[in-house]
């Protein structure tokens, strides 16, 4: 056995192992991926008609979206549900994990129950929610009218174009905040346990402790809950699609509901094609741009 | 919701959708609706390709996904570099942005209403061979070298050292892709037209959709859906809990 045969062997089963997975990646991720870019310069339909033919019209996709209103609805809705969405999600995740952090008697119960709603598919979340903010009858607005002695409500929380999309706020962080707790959980768990005592040393009360210690440690989990709430924000369409359909009026119009209407119900691939290409840039973008402001501070060990 | 799937009487449900008693099993109990549901459609079929479609696109990602970064992360070879960063930058491409070139691709090769359109498609997923890597990467070196002065295979490495080494990785990899799979929705919609192939998630979208609603039927159709991730959740809460944990863990 000498030298040289044994790194070709290492090499072609290095190769070997790599063929399969790498031929799925091209195909299916990168393949399309190119596709989406070449397509979205054509107006590509998806049954395509013998007697129009595809032809190239340039940045044509993009300067039709760009004068869009819908597509302004879509892009103003998905922002506003991410700006909304995501600090509110990450600070509660953040506080859920701290209080869940306790060693209490039942702890692991309320684990359980903070967590399910992850395991619970979203479409049957979002029917469950439909029931509760059923107009007039629901959960909800019964509760607020108890609370506020009849004063509020009832609302149409689903109808009203101004309550539509915060009510999927509600229940989108409902549904995905027990999954970044336990996240935060094992963020908190790998904070030694010297750094508390040495705070208390110096007279730290738990508050400062909370600020001092526990915020600064958690610094690169904080930046992959964020990045990562940030990505789902921006794919939102299950829940409208099962809630509202995009209505009331556009009012919970997101990119990837615009994308499936134009490219699967109005057939204009090459136009839902551009419409992919710029939500992947806006991901892309908003991640890059996370990633700047957020430096990570890489741990010394 | 799993109470109201129980209350036989729909007016009752109506009547108690305002107040705690929505919470709060009386009146006339059974399971008609649940029976309802199974007259009504094929239930069972629904289950069967949702177990089917996620079961085969998860233990067949665990092979796949597990080879190819146990080559990356144990083996020398040219080109191994530019794999990696190959496979760490397709993590960001979303599913979403490349959905309508993927349709006109499976439209093609006539995949439409079929299991393999949503199974081959997602076997292969970047950040899990990350998961696998970075697992694998921490593994003691003279594991391998052992074995490799006894003349064993790389394949043989993988098979008998790795894996059997590596059961947290594959536990964490395997229920992040149930959970994410169990859930998909947006792809099935695209691709299944009739009952034949359609998954659970999409059927009870379409099911909820039809007025008017009988909403005992539509809690029993939802609690049968969510019955099974809950017992899995249940039974291997200890994994999904330590698989979500171990996502946010970054090298």
């Amino acid at each position: 056995m000498n030298r040289p045969s044994l790194e070709k062997r290492e090499t072609f089963a290095a190769w070997s192992f790599c063929a399969l997975p790498l031929s799925f990646l091209l195909l299916f991720l990168v393949t399309p991926f190119i596709i989406a870019f070449v397509i979205s310069f054509t107006d590509q339909r998806l049954i395509t008609n013998p007697n129009l033919p595809t032809q190239f019209i340039a940045f044509r996709n993009f300067l039709r979206l760009f004068n869009s209103p819908s597509f302004h609805q879509a892009l103003l809705n998905t922002f506003i549900f991410a700006v909304f969405v995501v600090p509110l999600q990450t600070f509660l995740a953040l506080v859920l994990a701290v209080l869940v952090n306790q060693k209490l008697r039942f702890i692991n119960l309320f684990r359980t129950i903070y967590f399910s709603p992850v395991v619970t598919t979203m479409v049957v979340v979002s029917i469950i929610w439909y029931f509760f903010y059923n107009p007039g009858e629901g959960l909800i607005n019964h509760m607020i009218s108890f609370i506020s002695f009849g004063k509020l409500g009832p609302y149409s929380w689903l109808k009203d174009t101004t309550l539509a999309l915060p009510s999927i706020m509600i229940l989108s962080i409902w549904q995905g905040v027990g999954f970044q707790m336990v996240i935060y959980l094992a963020g908190l768990q790998g904070i030694p346990n010297e750094l508390y005592e040495a705070g208390r040393v110096d007279g730290a009360n738990t508050w400062q402790q909370f600020w001092q210690i526990t915020i600064p440690q958690l610094r690169n989990t904080t930046i992959f809950v964020i990045i990562s709430t940030t990505i789902l924000a921006f794919k939102l369409f299950t829940q409208v699609w099962v809630m509202t359909m995009g209505g009331p009026q556009g009012a919970t119009k997101t990119i990837i509901l615009l994308l499936y209407e134009e490219g699967f119900k109005m057939l204009r691939v090459g136009y839902a094609s551009a419409i992919g290409v710029l939500f992947f840039l806006i991901v892309l973008a908003v991640s890059l741009i996370q990633r700047i402001y957020l430096k990570e501070e890489r741990a010394v060990t | 919701m799993f109470v109201s799937s129980i209350k036989n009487n729909e007016t009752q449900i109506i009547r108690d959708m305002s107040s705690i008693s929505a919470f709060i099993p009386y009146g006339e109990l059974g399971l008609k609706n649940y029976f309802d549901v199974f007259k009504q459609m094929p239930f069972g079929r629904f289950m069967f390709n949702s177990v089917f479609i996620v079961g085969s696109t998860v233990l067949t990602g665990l092979i796949l996904n597990s080879m190819i970064a146990y080559a990356l992360a144990r083996l020398r070879f040219r080109g191994r570099g530019f794999i990696l960063s190959f496979i760490i930058a397709l993590i960001i491409i979303p599913t979403e942005a490349v959905v309508i070139p993927l349709l006109l691709m499976v439209n093609r090769i006539g995949w439409l209403d079929s299991y393999q359109v949503q199974i081959v498609p997602f076997i292969v997923d970047a950040f899990s061979i990350f998961l696998f890597y970075q697992f694998f990467v921490g593994l003691p070196k003279s594991l391998d070298e052992a074995a490799k002065i006894d003349g064993a295979s790389p394949f043989q490495v993988y098979w008998k050292i790795i894996v059997p080494l590596s059961k947290p990785v594959f536990a964490t990899v395997a229920t992040l892709q149930f959970l994410f799979r169990w859930g998909d929705f947006l792809w099935p919609l695209m691709v299944t037209r009739g009952y034949e192939y359609r998954p659970l998630p999409v059927a009870i979208q379409q099911f909820f959709s039809q007025d008017p609603k009988v909403w005992g039927d539509i809690f029993a159709f939802a609690s049968m859906v969510t019955i099974p991730s809950l017992i899995i959740f249940l039974l291997f809460q200890k994994w999904f809990i330590h698989s979500v944990a171990s996502s946010g863990i970054k090298g």
